[in-house]
């Protein structure tokens, strides 16, 4: 089974959120970068059911020079390849994204069976991402899931809504969106990451389409600190506590 | 006219639909709700008591069940023949799910977590939206002459306007290629945490846990006080707790009357989850930990000799 998976690039916000003077993206000079938990869990089920079936995974990635070391760390737990859309941020129009994607499937070699996606980016929760490209190449599509199987070419797909699990059965090849909590992904081994230094990336460049959503600009709301009251410690801490429960009625 | 997508669940109304319909009544009078399938006709009293005058129920023989691209194809068979200025729906899996065919069909923008909206002009609307599950606010300006948005739950309240609704039913056009996809099962959860996101107290713990073992303290905590245990991701990435009981912007987003956060400290991703909290305590060996910048009330100690005693007293209080 060929599985191709979307992971963008992140910055890993710390404890706040600066944005550039201009107000208009987010000042990362001083950040680290991350993929999102929904799409690390993406990763892990493909290179699950690799193990399981057989065959390939390959990521795609849109954006500017750096995404490189978030396919790297993803070569270093199981995918075996990655296209990487050369575009010149990560912040890309939903429609625009969706539309190079799929260029770039449609353009690869592989006839991919599965195709996985987060449900929703961690910056943009667009949410839509994985609907257009289903559309896009014609093929069926479940999303925001967090439980799948895959047996005679069909996904059994579960999706969680309040104390329920709605289950959608989605015929390959099909795209599916996966939400955190699909499975707990692993941490790269060594030899995966020795592996992981030679694996190829192809660099394509991606043919935009002009935004039909054009950012005007982004506001942190300022937190101002609620000015916590410092309970103290021990006991004495204990029994502070306890007379805020009781405060707040939720100790009688 | 606004045109709203009103998702239920086997005739039971998703009660965010309402604050959908009162987002559409921001922009214009004139609200027609969306529903589709059978039993659907039981919401429309509910649609009615917030306002809107029509319904539109779409129904075909082969839909017996949520079916995204069938409902999809209602949303376009109504928008094709009145024009709505703008059609919206709310931010659940399904509301972003249907427009997001609706979206990819007409090849139209979609814009989604809207928290205000605004129609500037003829095929020009401004949107604020959430981004970085709400640490973070986003201006938009969106070209299209149908705006298609989800709308943030809670952003709007439900305003009441007393009148009935005339229903109009019609065919949903579909192919075998529409009816695919659609719920095929319903299973109960198979995992715990159930409740997470209306309790009233959030017991939590993070990496200062140490270890699943701790955790049997929060949930006697927990059970004092009538509460849910919750965690942060570090701690069910690696096992210690089941995902149902992840609170942040990947988990359950909960606004409890008390969130007591153990051994946390306080990642934005995590705040996205638990900011809507009454009152926040922050438990933390660290007195400069972010979290800190969130609580009501702080400890700085080391949970693991605190919640022993913390337990006894709490315990002693509620028997006294
Ligand atoms: C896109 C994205 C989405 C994410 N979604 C989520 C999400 O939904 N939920 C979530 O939680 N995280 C999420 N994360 C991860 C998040 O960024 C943090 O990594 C995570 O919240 C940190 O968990 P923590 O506070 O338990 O651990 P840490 O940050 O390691 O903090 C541990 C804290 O425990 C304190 N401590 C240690 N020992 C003790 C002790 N004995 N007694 C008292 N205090 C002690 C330390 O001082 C420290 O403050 C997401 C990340 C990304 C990139
Ligand atoms: N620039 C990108 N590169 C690769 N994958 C992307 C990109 N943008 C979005 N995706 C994928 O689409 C999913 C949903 O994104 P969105 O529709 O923006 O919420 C993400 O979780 C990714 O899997």
């Amino acid at each position: 089974m060929d599985i191709c998976v979307c992971i963008k690039r992140y910055p890993s916000l710390g404890s706040a959120i600066m944005l550039t003077d201009d107000g208009m993206a987010i000042d990362t000079d001083k950040l680290g970068f991350t993929l999102s938990p929904h799409e690390e869990c993406a990763v892990e089920a493909a290179v699950q059911l690799k193990e399981e079936h057989g065959g390939t995974v390959t990521l795609i990635s849109m954006g500017p020079e750096g995404v490189e070391e978030q396919i790297r760390e993803q070569f270093a737990i199981g995918a075996d390849r990655a296209i990487w859309i050369r575009s010149d941020s990560t912040d890309i129009d939903p429609q625009a994204a969706a539309k190079a994607i799929g260029d770039a499937i449609e353009a690869d070699e592989t006839a991919f069976d599965l195709i996985l996606l987060g449900s929703e980016s961690a910056d943009n929760a667009n949410a839509q991402t994985g609907v257009r490209l289903a559309h896009r190449l014609g093929r069926p599509v479940a999303t925001a899931i967090k439980g799948m199987t895959i047996a005679d070419g069909v996904a059994t797909c579960e999706r969680a809504v309040g104390t329920m699990r709605e289950v959608y059965r989605v015929r390959l090849p099909a795209v599916v969106t996966v939400k955190d909590g699909l499975n707990i992904p692993r941490y790269p081994s060594v030899p995966g990451r020795i592996k992981a230094r030679k694996k190829p990336i192809d660099e394509v460049t991606g043919d935009l389409d002009a935004p039909s959503i054009q950012l005007m600009g982004l506001t942190a709301p300022i937190r101002e600190s609620k000015g916590a009251q410092d309970l103290g410690a021990g006991d004495e801490a204990a029994d502070a506590l306890v007379d805020v429960m009781k405060q707040i009625g939720v100790l009688s | 006219m606004i045109l709203v997508y009103a998702d239920h669940d086997r005739g039971e109304l998703d009660p965010l639909a309402l604050q959908v319909v009162s987002a559409a009544r921001g922009l214009d009078a004139d609200v027609h709700a969306l529903i589709v399938g059978p039993n659907a006709e039981k919401c429309v009293d509910d649609l009615a008591s917030a306002g809107v005058r029509t319904v539109h129920h779409g129904t075909n023989a082969a839909i017996d069940d949520y079916t995204p691209r069938a409902n999809a194809n209602a949303v376009i068979t109504v928008m094709d023949r009145l024009e709505p200025r703008a059609v919206l729906a709310a931010g659940t899996p399904r509301g972003s799910e249907v427009l997001a065919h609706v979206a990819s069909i007409k090849d139209l923008p979609l814009v989604t977590e809207c928290s205000e909206i605004a129609l500037t002009g003829s095929g020009t609307a401004e949107v604020t939206r959430a981004r970085w599950g709400g640490n973070l606010l986003e201006r938009s300006e969106v070209s299209a002459d149908v705006l298609l948005a989800t709308v943030q739950a809670h952003a709007f309240a439900v305003s009441e306007d007393a009148g009935d609704a005339q229903v109009e039913a019609f065919e949903v056009p579909v192919t075998d290629a529409d009816l695919e996809v659609s719920i095929v099962e319903r299973t109960g959860a198979a995992e715990t945490g159930v409740g997470l996101a209306e309790a009233k107290v959030v017991i939590s713990g993070g990496r200062g846990m140490d270890g699943p073992e701790a955790f049997g303290m929060l949930e006697e905590l927990a059970d004092i006080l009538g509460g849910a245990v919750g965690c942060s991701r570090v701690v069910t990435a690696a096992g210690w707790r089941p995902h149902a009981e992840q609170v942040g912007q990947t988990g359950t987003k909960v606004a409890p009357d008390l969130y007591i956060a153990f051994g946390i400290s306080g990642a934005t991703q995590h705040i996205a989850g638990c900011k809507s909290a009454k009152t926040l305590i922050a438990v933390n060996t660290d007195g400069q930990a972010p979290i800190m910048t969130h609580a009501d009330y702080a400890v700085v100690d080391n949970l693991h000799t605190l919640l022993p005693v913390l337990i006894e007293k709490a315990r002693a209080a509620q028997g006294a």
